[in-house]
């Protein structure tokens, strides 16, 4: 290949990936600039405000949604992380058989249309007499949050080598020691990956959170679900704003301080 | 020793119990709710009208519109993320894995917001049109119609079709491709010959996992079809929130798991050992 | 690499968890007794948010507020009864439909004093849904109409629309907005024919929805309250609206400037008149709190305040007294309630028609 079909090459790949980029980015940056936007318009460009971000922070069903959302995004993938990775050890062991139906019920909650797993765990909260509120959101999440983590896990642990675990019992060591000393490091990236995964999917669910949630509960995905039909209050776009530059802020920290270092990967 | 792996081996199997437990009460049972629901009226005998109801005019139109909107949806996706796949592989491991990150970063806005502010950008004074009217160009009128469902669909799943594809990919050696072109293979018989069989297990994760949202989406027709399009999710959506009609509902959302159930079929054959994983 | 990712991932997690803490702390720091509490379920946007941090300081009762988006929604929650709502604010047919159907429990308005200050015309008018006034108190009421844009009207050369079949002209292709609501639609088609709005005959019905169905390919979206967003955009030159929007309306144009006015008539065929009020469901726990709740928001300085936010008409005589004389003589927002053409409020008709009326909509929206 020539130096100059080369170029040429880089040059027409780079502006694709500008232009899907653009596609990205565009609605996300509309919804930060109309953050501050004096007027309520969606469309009309009224003056540049910081008022939406004060209003964000007085008010009330904002930060109680917000906490909501946080703890349960956080405690869903925890203990999401917890079971699916434990479930994910054990089905790469299974005989094939086994195997295939548990891998075929890990699909059912991640294929399943949101609002028939909403509305069947809602049915089934019901007719067990379970009322509904933050634990029965908190389990919702939960469910459809191991999933992921088994998917992110499993692959990991295909690529480990088992014979260096085997290697360690037959040294000696105890099997749990040999695990975490052993298998842990190496699933890693994928166990941690799976939390991300399950932190994400459950900051976004509003569907689910709907029909689970009792009185009181919001999580600022059905608050705003909840506004969407009668126009959103500019505050919402503010604090949408925040959560996304600070996880893009995290996100080029972590990358910026691994790409400065590759050989440490 | 052997007692040691056994008691290694059964540790292990003890380990998918809370799992499975957790999975038989609210996966499994749930769904056996819908099933019942599905299969009985509201009076409370079994019957069949809530599964055939997918028959009626209305309903199998909405079916019929909701399967083209999204296979068009999952081919455009396909398209555009195979590419952008194979650039990103291109750019090596680290930069790659960041320039990863840069997309899947969108997902963190909130999927409500980032359609609400698709609306904004496609409306007739929306953005869009103000920076084409700014640059002397004519307007363009995508809202309310099948096409802006359609953009919605491809930008809300589009990363789940890149990640799969972009994994599958990385994990092609090199060797193997410079060892076909030292055999003399052209770009065309590369890409048949490798890239594309090799990734197929990518592909069909990616299929997955953008054409069954896609299929019973109602948050996008609504917001940017105007209302003016039925979905099939929409109806289901009805059925749930107004209707007050759980049972057509169900049976509504039984046939709809029939569309599951294949693409759980096809990852079963094409992807037996997950490596089209989106992680 | 993997100690980095581990650590940053650490302290995320964190700084989540420990500002979620923090602002949650906030809260149960004002908890007074625990079951001094009143579960709120109403409109999404339908009340000043300091009006019950007011009534919580007043009362030291802890209010917990739900929102919901339409009555349909509404209702199963409460016939479901999973959640205990302790009031809620339906409107006209939809507690018609409740009490019907055993969910409402009677007021008790011994505890709610500042009924009084509720119009008697308005009180008249919730016979049509409670025949005895004994399970609801009115919040809101408004009228359904047209909006339009008068600039782009002109532009279109249509004249301002007087009546609802002036939405079926075809000049107006494209910039039309229609309610998303079953029994809304309906009544602009069946007003239009001079049938009644809560008809249950199946050949008027039929003949609503054959026009319906004719005028969709005219309509540009259905839409439920982002009509108003809408047509202040200028995306739109007519769309269907409730009343209660034109005071934002009218101070967002002002606000921003704009080169276009928009209008409210209501049409000559008549239209119906809605009321949202508040009712107890049966299962409430917490009644008198309830009652509480009514009775505050009845208290006129606190009714002019919500009305102020929330910017629909307010049946309540107090509050409207003391209103600015250009507030009182809007007559988009408060118009002569007895001289209204042909205006009937929405009833509740029963399952089977309720099912013929969506299965028709199915029908439309499918076209």
């Amino acid at each position: 290949m020539t130096k100059g079909s080369k170029a040429l090459r880089k040059i027409v790949s780079d502006f694709y990936m500008v232009l899907i980029l653009i596609f990205l980015y565009a609605p996300i940056l509309t919804m930060m600039v109309l953050s501050f936007n004096k007027s309520k318009s969606r469309t009309q460009w009224g003056g540049f405000t910081l008022q939406w971000y004060t209003q964000m922070f007085d008010s009330r069903s904002i930060m109680s949604a917000l906490t909501t959302t946080l703890v349960i995004a956080f405690v869903s993938a925890l203990i999401a992380t917890i079971i699916g990775t434990a479930a994910a050890i054990s089905i790469n062991s299974m005989r094939a058989v086994p195997k295939t139906v548990v891998m075929g019920i890990t699909n059912i909650p991640m294929l399943n249309a949101d609002i028939v797993t909403g509305i069947s765990l809602m049915l089934a909260f019901i007719a067990f007499g379970i009322s509904l509120g933050f634990k029965t959101v908190l389990i919702s999440h939960i469910t459809f949050n191991i999933p992921y983590v088994i998917l992110s896990v499993m692959p990991k642990l295909k690529m480990t080598d088992r014979y260096t675990y085997e290697a360690a019992l037959d040294l000696g060591a105890p099997p749990i020691y040999a695990f975490f000393k052993v298998v842990f490091p190496d699933i890693m990236p994928g166990v941690l990956s799976g939390f991300l995964l399950a932190f994400t999917m459950s900051l976004d669910d509003f569907i689910i959170t709907h029909f689970t949630k009792g009185a009181g509960i919001n999580t600022l995905s059905t608050l705003i679900y909840s506004e969407v039909r009668r126009g959103i209050r500019p505050s919402m776009y503010a604090l949408s704003s925040i959560i996304f530059l600070t996880v893009l802020i995290l996100l080029i920290f972590v990358n910026f301080r691994s790409i400065k270092k590759p050989e440490h990967a | 020793m052997n007692s040691e792996k056994k008691g290694a081996a059964i540790g292990k199997a003890l380990l998918s119990g809370p799992y499975l437990l957790w999975m038989a009460g609210f996966t499994l049972i749930p769904l056996a709710m819908i099933v019942w629901y599905g299969l009985t009226d509201k009076g409370g005998s079994l019957t069949m009208s809530n599964i055939i109801a997918i028959a009626s005019p209305d309903h199998a139109k909405a079916l019929w519109l909701s399967l083209g909107l999204s296979l068009i949806s999952t081919v455009l996706c396909l398209l555009l993320a195979y590419p952008l796949a194979m650039i990103l592989r291109g750019r090596g491991a680290a930069a790659g894995g960041f320039i990863v990150f840069i997309f899947i970063l969108p997902m963190w806005m909130n999927f409500l917001l980032r359609t609400l502010a698709w609306q904004t950008l496609l409306e007739k004074n929306g953005v869009i049109n103000g920076i084409l009217g700014w640059l002397h160009l004519p307007a363009q009128s995508l809202i309310n119609t099948p096409a802006a469902i359609v953009l919605g669909m491809v930008y809300n799943f589009l990363p789940f079709m890149v990640l799969p594809i972009y994994n599958v990919l990385s994990k092609i050696d090199d060797n193997i491709i410079n060892a076909a072109m030292d055999l003399g293979a052209n770009s065309f018989q590369r890409f048949i010959r490798i890239w594309f069989p090799l990734s197929i297990p990518g592909i069909i994760s990616g299929i997955t996992m953008v054409f069954v949202p896609s299929l019973t989406t109602f948050v996008i027709s609504d917001l940017l079809g105007g209302s003016k399009i039925l979905l099939i999710g929409n109806v289901i959506e009805q059925e749930f929130t107004r209707g007050s009609n759980w049972h057509l509902g169900s049976g509504l959302s039984l046939v709809l798991m029939v569309f599951i159930l294949i693409s759980m079929a096809m990852i079963a054959k094409y992807d037996k050992n997950g490596e089209g994983t989106a992680f | 690499m993997k100690k980095k990712m581990t650590m940053t991932l650490a302290a995320v997690s964190l700084a989540a968890l420990s500002a979620a803490l923090m602002t949650g702390c906030g809260k149960s720091a004002s908890g007074g007794k625990e079951d001094n509490k009143l579960n709120v379920y109403n409109w999404g946007e339908y009340i000043d948010e300091d009006v019950i941090s007011q009534f919580e300081d007043e009362t030291g009762i802890q209010v917990v507020y739900d929102v919901f988006e339409t009555n349909e929604e509404m209702y199963p929650v409460i016939e479901a009864g999973a959640v205990k709502y302790d009031v809620v604010c339906p409107s006209d047919y939809m507690i018609q439909r409740m009490a019907q159907n055993n969910l409402l429990s009677e007021i008790n308005f011994d505890n709610v004093p500042n009924y009084k200050e509720i119009g008697q015309e308005y009180l008249d008018i919730s016979k049509g849904f409670d025949p005895e006034n004994k399970y609801s108190v009115p919040y809101c009421w408004g009228t359904m109409g047209i909006l339009y844009n008068t600039k782009r009207l002109e532009e279109l050369g249509v004249p301002a629309p007087t009546k609802w079949s002036d939405l079926w002209d075809e000049r107006l292709s494209g910039e039309i907005l229609m309610q998303n609501s079953v029994r809304d639609a309906f009544t602009v088609a069946l007003k239009m024919e001079g049938y009644s709005l809560n008809s249950t005959n199946p050949d008027e019905l039929a003949k609503a929805r054959d026009l319906l169905i004719e005028q969709k390919p005219l309509v540009q979206a259905y839409v439920i309250d982002q009509v108003r967003d809408k047509m202040i955009g200028g995306e739109a030159a007519v769309g269907v609206i409730y009343s209660g929007e034109m005071l934002y309306i009218q101070e967002a144009v002002a606000d921003q400037g704009l080169d276009y006015d928009l209008e409210y008539v209501i049409p000559e065929e008549g239209t119906n008149y809605w009321i949202d009020s508040w009712v107890i469901p049966a299962n409430a726990e917490h009644k008198e709190n309830a009652e509480k709740w009514i009775d505050f928001l009845c208290r006129p300085d606190i009714a002019k305040k919500n009305f102020e936010y929330i910017t629909y008409a307010t049946p309540n005589k107090g509050a409207y007294d003391l209103l600015d004389d250009d507030l009182k003589n809007n007559k988009a927002l408060f118009p002569d309630i007895n001289s209204l053409p042909n205006c009937e409020i929405i009833k509740y008709l029963g399952d089977d028609v309720d099912m013929i009326y969506n299965d028709m909509w199915k029908e439309i929206k499918s076209e």
